[in-house]
């Protein structure tokens, strides 16, 4: 077997342009469902997170309800739930108005994917914000400081240090995790490699895919360490 | 409402025993990657730790490899993988016929892999738990190499790794929903076919997670059992 024939055992020419673009495409759809849902999850995850340390029983009751179910169930379930279940209710929504945002499979993944990756972000946040020490609390309300200036000045920005890590670690499987949007025919990078092998039958197009997956996720893991480390500084 | 119940009951007309078959198929898939992909993850992680330098660096890539790749895809990979590249084998040796994995087979494959690449950093943590003392105080005592990794080693180990293996296990029974992606029939499947008959999608897959929630549960009342059996030596003694 010469060198060519290996080449185009792994790197059709031929395919590479027919489906190069098209999976280019499916990587930027991967990263902004990613990247939309993380931020919506992390806002709602900290709303989540001061829920379950909330002193009122019936707060931290539904917040808790929230988390476990949201942990504790597949988010394929969770999607297909909020697809097709709320789906089936369509005079509904319609009356609501709201149709055009559940008929789209789009604004669905988006929406399970935030509620999904919230819960698991809410406790994160919560282990980090009690991970910061009680004195802190203390001396900022010493200081006159009102209660938001004390959250937001001094209690957030050392919490949200702690989480940096699991929260890099969240990032990283939530990337993972969008590759089930190719189930609900959102054409993510998933979506474009499932059309294209079975347009091609060509087993190649998953390695790529894989390939692709890899870089991402390595490139991010040393870009998210190299950030903790400078953030980290005066610490060390 | 109950109408719509009466659709779960277990007898003739109702999809109960159906979905519980589904639920079987979900816990026996799962359960069946723990005694492939703890060893597997076990031996990654000691390789890890080898003086060998290729060892080393092949234990490394095998966990970068399945902790990076989306499990759908790996799953398709080693489920179309497989076939293709058995069928080329075969071609290759003069027979040309259609080969077909079983479902069950590759996923079991796949989810053990991966199972072991994220048990394998559980692991490797551990053993940054274990004082190295005990390992010369075990050297000192002449037990034999082997003697040592499992009787001193090893039960350390566990203790530490546990909490960690316990949110693996979840993630894993929660990554066997995907398996219906490749028509094994286990809940998620299952499910999926009640609704495509019944049209009653918020029922079902309410069920669905309810049922997968139930497991979570289930393993998080086990593992807590567990911790507690391997942590009593340490708990203080009782007046």
């Amino acid at each position: 077997m010469s060198v060519d024939d290996l080449l185009n055992l792994f790197l059709n020419r031929e395919l590479l342009e027919r489906y190069g673009p098209r999976l280019f495409d499916g990587l930027l759809v991967t990263g902004k469902l990613v990247a939309i849902s993380f931020s919506l999850g992390m806002l709602l995850g900290l709303g989540l997170a001061l829920g379950r340390l909330s002193g009122n029983r019936w707060v931290r009751g539904f917040t808790g309800v929230y988390v476990y179910f949201f942990r504790g169930s597949p988010l394929l379930a969770q999607l297909f739930l909020l697809y097709y279940g709320l789906g089936s209710f369509k005079h509904f929504w319609q009356d609501l108005g709201l149709w055009w945002f559940l008929r789209d499979a789009w604004y669905c993944t988006l929406l399970a994917f935030t509620l999904n990756t919230a819960a698991y972000q809410a406790e994160i946040l919560r282990g980090a914000l009690l991970a910061v020490p009680q004195g802190q609390r203390e001396a900022a309300q010493a200081l006159g400081l009102s209660r938001w200036t004390s959250f937001g000045k001094v209690i957030l920005p050392q919490s949200l240090l702690i989480a940096i890590r699991p929260l890099g670690n969240e990032l990283i499987l939530m990337i993972k995790a969008s590759a089930i949007a190719s189930l609900v025919t959102v054409y993510d990078l998933m979506g474009v490699t499932k059309l294209a092998f079975s347009r091609s039958f060509d087993f190649q197009v998953y390695l790529w895919a894989a390939v692709l997956y890899l870089l991402i996720v390595e490139v991010l893991r040393r870009v998210l360490k190299r950030l903790e480390q400078s953030l980290s500084k005066h610490i060390g | 409402m109950f109408e719509q119940l009466s659709l779960l009951s277990l007898a003739d007309g109702g999809w109960g025993v159906a979905l519980l078959a589904g639920a079987l198929v979900t816990l026996v898939l799962a359960l069946s990657c723990v005694p492939l992909g703890l060893p597997l993850g076990l031996g990654v992680a000691l390789a890890t730790r080898s003086k060998r330098r290729w060892l080393r660096l092949s234990a490394t890539a095998f966990s970068t490899v399945f902790r990076g790749l989306p499990e759908l895809l790996t799953l398709l990979i080693i489920y179309y993988g497989c076939q293709i590249g058995a069928q080329k084998l075969l071609a290759a040796m003069g027979y040309s016929t259609e080969v077909t994995i079983n479902a069950f087979v590759a996923a079991m494959i796949a989810f053990s892999l991966v199972f072991a690449a994220f048990s394998s950093e559980i692991w490797l943590s551990a053993f940054k738990a274990v004082p190295k003392g005990q390992l010369e105080a075990a050297a000192m005592l002449g037990l034999s190499p082997s003697a040592i990794f499992c009787k001193v080693l090893l039960p350390q180990l566990t203790r530490v790794a546990l909490p960690g293996l316990s949110n693996n296990w979840l993630a894993l029974l929660k990554e066997t929903s995907l398996v219906s992606t490749i028509s094994l029939v286990d809940l998620m499947r299952q499910t999926g076919l009640a609704v495509s008959v019944t049209k009653e999608p918020m029922l079902f897959y309410t069920v669905a997670c309810l049922g997968y929630l139930f497991f979570s549960a289930l393993s998080g009342r086990l593992f807590h059992c567990l911790e507690q059996h391997f942590n009593r030596h340490q708990r203080g003694a009782r007046p």
